[in-house]
């Protein structure tokens, strides 16, 4: 499609309202620029300036209040051609509301060009203020005059990274300056300083714009940085990621007869997760099935670290574990974290590391200096410990997902051997 | 590749293949902002998706991706509700903008922050609001990692064939427990035969309905004008107040969302014994909790059926039928209040009807033995 941006002159903006010079300043100079109308997309906030949609030729996105900078950049990382242009057109309540979504869209330098209509109020829902309204301006809600500071959106936006920021007064013909922005790789943003012919104007008698945008130090003109537009960097990605899990294959036997679930619990970088994911793996290697869930503080690296495991010759339909049939403790936070489920126990084994103190259960206590191979290597070990003391998996099973996963060069197996007939 | 009849046994959790069937059915794009316990979706969305890009915010995720959704992508997301709630208005927006996305709900114990790191099933009655005016929007719940592989792929075809967003319910447990599984025995995902408009002749209108559906064209295109709005609007996408033809599309938004998820889209798993006069009904993680008792029950020579729905909203009426076949029916969920047979029953809920609950932690097939054999 050729031909004007725009269908009519006769646009539906009040009398005075510098929304009707921004619209036809906007779409003039896209057309200057040589852009046809559907390489524009128009995307408009809620206000005022927002019903210009149905008089536009372009494409056009109406979105929620505050949210059009963030949908525009949406739309941003989904245009690949760079022959169309984003327009962005929001006032200063939505520039007020989704102040974060600028920020962000001149963080990453998007290719967008956002036009603030600041009049200093919100004028469809009745002029009250907003984060934008000068000092001193008097709006419905603020009649002696607004006792705070307006945002500086220009200086905000540069400060983000903005590729190019403007301020104009919306008088006159301000072709020139929209074609400016729009003729910038990187986001952009105009800032066009009205008021509001309904409400500013009716509420601060007497007082010019220009005196009004001056008092409030905002000062008009350019802000540039030179850094680079986005572009999309993605880094390597995985073509199927059931490639990262492996299939283990069934090449050891297992002596287990029913489910039987298990509690690993040491401290935090202690390898218990490890430990326990090498377990379910060599039970998997056994041909059992296995679950494994993991649990520890917020904080990960400080604290307990538990994991349960269910081992079952039949599918785990369920792998909740609130009494465990086995329970192995390696260190203190690990006492600590299952001390009342221990307790709980009537029967089974619990391995825990002799520096410990078991607390009453009913379970079969082997205690076992597990630390002696080292606090990271603990869990590893009594792991290996189990498997020996009962017999429901060979070892071999487990040194040979070590083997796979590339670990055995990282735990000291030789040690952990000669602990394990000490 | 590993779709093949054999015994390929891995140690996996539901995150990874929620993520792979949504790639496999079409999804491109994944925005991420982190939550516990939707973050392993984020770190596999990252590396699987064509396109990963880290939003500041869930109201800037949904922005982002309803843009995305314009432009022809098919984006996912992941959360939890803090990050939900903050999306809501947004999912709005997409719902009435006709735009294809999924999020992935991954439950955890509330109110507000509550517990990040503990499972939870308390959305459904959020879902079933979420949007203004209780226009539905399709949810469906996933109860085993069968159906995080399935139900994923059947999500981005309802976005895509319904335009809309789509929940994909689960929860804690469900995504970041390991578990072997075989992944032999796993259905082949395609892709999702998308069809855009094609005529160049006609006026395109963006909301004029092909049955109860409008085509899709990206506004990336030239040959003709696309307008979206959030707006109660007309088949051309312009602004209305309520006019006929306007208030007709919205009207249609709910019409196609009900009549798609009635029938089509209609995933459940009835596992009925003979003779069985009893019923577990459970869905998510509960469900697992459900299997393991009713494999223990008939063990013990007791007839009980199992029912797990799969299509959660709008809740397909099909539903009511198949409990009405029960003398007793148990319904265990996750959380204080029954939602789900609150969706199903209102406030007069039928005695027959036994509700086995939890908070803080899973319901455990023992309580739901126990409630069968009450």
């Amino acid at each position: 499609m050729t031909g004007s941006m725009i269908k009519s002159q006769n646009l539906p903006y009040c009398k005075g309202c510098g929304h009707d010079l921004i619209a036809k300043s906007t779409t003039g100079a896209l057309e200057k620029l040589g852009y046809n109308p559907l390489d524009v997309i128009a995307v408009t906030d809620i206000g005022c300036h927002g019903i210009i949609d149905k008089c536009l030729n372009t494409h056009t996105v109406h979105g929620l209040h505050g949210r059009s900078v963030a949908l525009g950049a949406g739309i941003s990382f989904g245009t690949a051609d760079d022959n169309q242009k984003i327009v962005v057109f929001v006032g200063d309540g939505g520039t007020t509301i989704g102040l974060q979504h600028i920020m962000e869209a001149a963080r990453l330098n998007l290719n967008v060009t956002v036009v603030v209509h600041n009049n200093m109020l919100y004028g469809m829902t009745g002029g009250q203020s907003s984060g934008l309204t000068p000092r001193g301006f008097c709006t419905t809600t603020s009649f002696k005059g607004n006792p705070f500071t307006g945002y500086d959106i220009c200086k905000l936006a540069h400060t983000a990274g903005a590729r190019y920021v403007s301020r104009v007064m919306g008088v006159g013909d301000i072709t020139d300056a929209m074609m400016k922005a729009f003729d910038q790789k990187g986001f952009s943003l105009v800032e066009v300083m009205e008021i509001c012919p309904s409400y500013g104007v009716k509420l601060n008698p007497r007082r010019k714009l220009k005196e009004i945008v001056k008092e409030s130090g905002r000062e008009l003109g350019e802000w540039t940085n030179d850094l680079p537009a986005f572009t999309d960097r993605q880094g390597d990605k995985t073509a199927n990621l059931l490639e990262k899990t492996p299939v283990i294959e069934k090449r050891f036997n297992h002596q287990l007869q029913k489910p039987l679930s298990l509690v690993i619990s040491g401290s935090a970088g202690e390898g218990v997760q490890l430990a326990a994911n090498i377990f379910s793996k060599a039970a998997i290697s056994a041909g059992l099935h296995a679950t494994q869930k993991g649990s520890y503080p917020v904080t990960v690296g400080v604290g307990f670290s538990t994991a349960e495991i269910n081992v079952s010759p039949e599918e785990v339909l369920f792998h909740g574990i609130s009494v465990p049939d086995m329970a192995l403790i390696t260190s203190a936070d690990g006492l600590q974290h299952n001390r009342q489920r221990i307790e709980k126990m009537q029967g089974g084994k619990l391995f825990i590391d002799s520096s410990l103190t078991p607390p009453e259960t009913g379970a079969e206590i082997i205690r076992r200096d597990f630390r002696s191979v080292g606090a990271r290597n603990a869990a590893i070990h009594s792991i290996l410990y189990l498997c020996r003391e009962t017999g429901i998996l060979e070892e071999s099973s487990v040194y040979q997902i070590i083997e796979q996963e590339g670990k055995a060069d990282k735990m000291p197996l030789d040690k952990i051997r000669k602990a394990m007939e000490a | 590749m590993h779709e093949k009849n054999s015994n390929d046994q891995v140690l996996i959790d539901g995150s990874r293949l929620i993520i792979e069937s949504l790639a496999r059915a079409g999804a491109d794009a994944f925005i991420g902002y982190p939550i516990t316990p939707a973050n392993l979706l984020y770190l596999y969305g990252s590396q699987r998706m064509d396109m990963m890009l880290p939003a500041p915010d869930e109201i800037t995720t949904v922005q982002w991706m309803a843009g995305l959704s314009a432009t022809g992508k098919l984006p996912v997301t992941a959360t939890s509700f803090p990050g939900f709630a903050l999306m809501s208005e947004s999912v709005n927006m997409a719902h009435m903008m006709e735009l294809p996305m999924v999020i992935v709900l991954v439950q955890r114990l509330g109110p507000a922050t509550g517990t990040a790191t503990c499972g939870a099933q308390g959305d459904m009655l959020l879902l079933n609001g979420v949007l203004s005016g209780g226009h539905p929007i399709p949810v469906l719940g996933t109860s085993s990692f069968e159906d995080c592989w399935t139900l994923s792929a059947r999500a981005l075809e309802i976005a895509v064939n319904q335009r809309t967003p789509v929940i994909l319910l689960t929860s804690k447990e469900e995504v970041m427990t390991q578990k072997s599984f075989d992944i032999g025995g796993l259905e082949t995902i395609s892709k999702v035969d998308r069809k855009w408009y094609d005529k160049d002749c006609c006026d395109y209108k963006p909301y004029k309905p092909t049955g109860l559906v409008p085509e899709f064209l990206p506004v990336t295109q030239t040959r003709h004008q696309v307008r979206l709005t959030a707006s109660t609007h007309d088949q051309d996408g312009i602004l209305q107040h309520s006019s006929p033809e306007a208030l007709a599309n919205t009207r249609r938004l709910e019409e196609k969302i009900r009549a798609s998820m009635k029938e089509k889209y209609l995933f459940y798993q009835l596992d009925h014994q003979e003779g069985a006069e009893k019923l577990v009904t459970a869905y998510g993680i509960s469900a697992a909790a459900a299997r393991e008792a009713v494999r223990k029950l008939r063990r013990d020579g007791q007839k009980v059926s199992l029912f797990i729905p799969g299509t959660l909203l709008p809740l397909p009426p099909v539903y009511l039928e198949i409990l009405s076949g029960y003398k007793k029916v148990v319904i265990a969920e996750e959380n204080m209040n029954n939602q789900l047979g609150s969706l199903l029953y209102g406030q007069q809920m039928p005695e027959n009807i036994h509700f086995v609950g939890s908070l803080g932690k899973m319901i455990s097939p023992e309580e739901i033995q126990k409630e069968v054999m009450s």
